[in-house]
């Protein structure tokens, strides 16, 4: 019974996965070939000069882009499932490579925000809630909505200016060291380079974690049961032991999962000012150069990672929860 | 004396008057950048690259021009471009959740919508449309109104269902009302507070957006003197220590967008019976 329940669920979500890629996918290549940014131009760029009509008919042609739009469309979607995303133009290799190598330095920096600004907001959002009305909330409830007005990038670059320029304890961008051989690059130098747009990343993540935290222990502690357990006599952290943490943790955990998709949006601000070498500065490389492959690519990458952030929210709530597992709530 | 009398408010006079002052204070940003013409933006050599001071009080970026008045400028374009995309956004979402309170197979189309808008990351989204529309000024208006809607589309669907199945409404379904009769009597009033409120709350999120699409590249062009321009230009002279360049250009991003959440806030503590008396 449980078995067959998981994986009628299984190939639901993977149902669901597969008709939002499809959707995706055509939506986004309806939208990308109405643009008015002509692929051909784009990749001669400054050269426009140098090649005669006869050499852009015939780059035109390579590509496909003589073929009618639906055509096209078909194509591309034949290739995808054969695992082809076809080839980036601005990096001139197959655009399933370019991903996954610049989805490698993302996840990286992603994980290390997502970490953090999780294990930070919580912390903060107990703090505040335990403490209702108290300077203490007043102070963290209006650092996270001093955040969530905050553009992630300036607060990039404030970070950028002081510790880079103005301290210089941190390197100023960039994955790596300057002039150093990729082989002889350390782990100690990447992670210098990653804590400026981890700590931006993690610092603007938070603000979200917080306040629903706050906003969840302030109900729990108004709740009946916390009244009954304040008159038996248990305050402070043992009763946010036994009656705070274990109603407001599930759904801070998964509210974390599913904000996969302001994460991602964060990463591309926070690599942008820091010339970080992941997906998001490439998704934006891709857009400005018209590279429509791998503006596609990305753009399906993306809807996976966010899908699968949703999806481990969903799971998590049903596993641990009983309540949801018989459908009650 | 004047802090002990705003301690006493009671809660609500506390919201009005928040309300009175944010409004006010967008007001005179706005205001002042639209006061502001092309003349006082022109490059003046002799003052280049000048810290802050009372003549500057923003200082001057490497072309001479005046910080502060840049700045004001390029609030007032956001503000425009924020007003635009909210506003379109609010129509998108009212057409969808009217259309999704038709019967149950309209609703499932609407719900898959919203869901297919919001399993894409809202940058990438944003990139997306922007690169489609080649650009500029329209690209990001059109990109902000297609993005922004879902959220708020949910939130009116949701309060058009419970509308739609209390009591009254059935009762006058039974008298034999009509569905347009219904629609401009029982749910149109309940929809218009959270309609204008969803508006202004989602200006924040526009402008924020707009500056950020802006500074990657996507958005203005470059010779208009947007917050994300002015960001992405800071950029280049960061390393020999401009920081006037950057500083207050985000800050008074910073404090339209924080004005407009605090406003939006507040009007809906004040609109909201629920809310009225106790804070959120």
């Amino acid at each position: 019974m449980q078995v067959k329940r998981m994986v009628s669920y299984f190939f639901g979500k993977c149902m669901r996965l597969a008709v939002l890629l499809v959707a995706v996918s055509a939506f986004s290549y309806i939208l990308v070939n109405n643009s008015p940014i002509d692929p051909v131009q784009s990749y001669i760029g400054a050269d426009m000069t140098k090649v005669s009509p006869e050499q852009r008919a015939n780059i035109a042609e390579y590509w496909g882009l003589n073929e009618p739009p639906v055509q096209q469309l078909f194509q591309w979607g034949k290739n995808l499932l054969q695992g082809d995303m076809g080839t980036s133009l601005i990096y001139r290799d197959p655009v399933a490579g370019v991903i996954a190598e610049r989805f490698l330095a993302s996840l990286a920096l992603m994980s290390v925000a997502w970490v953090l600004s999780g294990l930070f907001g919580f912390t903060f959002g107990v703090i505040a809630g335990m403490n209702e009305g108290s300077w203490m909330d007043k102070l963290i409830k209006g650092y996270c909505f001093t955040l969530a007005s905050t553009p992630a990038f300036w607060l990039g670059l404030l970070l950028l200016m002081l510790f880079s320029v103005w301290l210089g304890w941190l390197p100023i961008g960039f994955g790596t060291p300057a002039g150093i051989l990729a082989e002889e690059v350390t782990f100690s130098d990447r992670l210098r380079h990653l804590i400026l747009p981890g700590l931006t990343l993690s610092i603007v993540g938070l603000a979200n974690i917080a306040l629903h935290t706050r906003q969840k222990l302030v109900e729990v502690m108004n709740s009946e049961y916390v009244r009954f357990a304040r008159a038996k006599g248990e305050d402070g952290l043992t009763l946010l032991r036994r009656h705070g943490l274990r109603n407001i943790s599930l759904p801070a955990i998964s509210l974390h999962f599913a904000s996969f998709g302001e994460l991602f949006g964060g990463a591309v601000l926070a690599e942008q000012v820091f010339s970080y070498p992941g997906l998001g500065q490439a998704v934006v490389e891709a857009g400005l150069g018209g590279d429509v492959p791998l503006l596609l690519g990305i753009v399906l990458c993306s809807t996976v990672f966010v899908f699968a952030g949703n999806t481990a929210a969903d799971v998590l709530y049903k596993t641990i929860d009983p309540r949801m597992r018989r459908g009650e709530v | 004396m004047m802090a002990g009398k705003i301690l006493k408010m009671g809660f609500r006079q506390r919201t009005i008057t928040s309300i009175v002052v944010s409004f006010l204070l967008l007001l005179i940003m706005v205001l002042s950048g639209l006061w502001i013409g092309e003349e006082q933006l022109e490059i003046q050599p002799e003052d280049m690259n000048e810290a802050p001071s009372l003549h500057h009080l923003f200082g001057t970026d490497w072309l001479g021009r005046d910080m502060l008045t840049r700045t004001f400028k390029g609030v007032t374009i956001s503000f425009g471009v924020g007003i635009l995309a909210a506003f379109s956004s609010t129509v998108i979402a009212l057409v969808f959740s009217l259309l999704a309170s038709v019967n149950g197979k309209a609703d499932r189309v609407v719900t898959w919508l919203i869901d297919l808008f919001l399993s894409v990351p809202h940058i990438v989204l944003l990139l997306l449309i922007s690169f489609a529309m080649g650009g500029g000024f329209q690209g990001v208006v059109v990109g902000l109104a297609f993005t922004h809607w879902p959220s708020l589309t949910r939130v009116l669907r949701a309060e058009m269902l419970q509308v739609k199945n209390a009591e009254y409404v059935s009762v006058s379904r039974k008298l034999g009302k009509s569905r347009l009769w219904i629609a401009r009597h029982h749910i149109i009033p309940h929809l218009r507070p959270q309609l204008f409120i969803g508006f202004v709350l989602l200006f924040p999120h526009a402008i924020l957006h707009e500056a950020a699409i802006t500074f990657l590249g996507f958005g203005l062009p470059p010779e208009q003197p947007a917050i994300g321009i002015i960001l992405s230009e800071s950029m280049l002279y960061l390393s020999t220590g401009m920081w006037w360049l950057a500083v207050f250009p985000g800050l008074s991003l910073l404090l339209m967008v924080a004005l407009f959440d605090i406003l939006g806030r507040n009007l809906r503590k004040w609109a909201d019976p629920f809310h009225g008396q106790k804070g959120v």
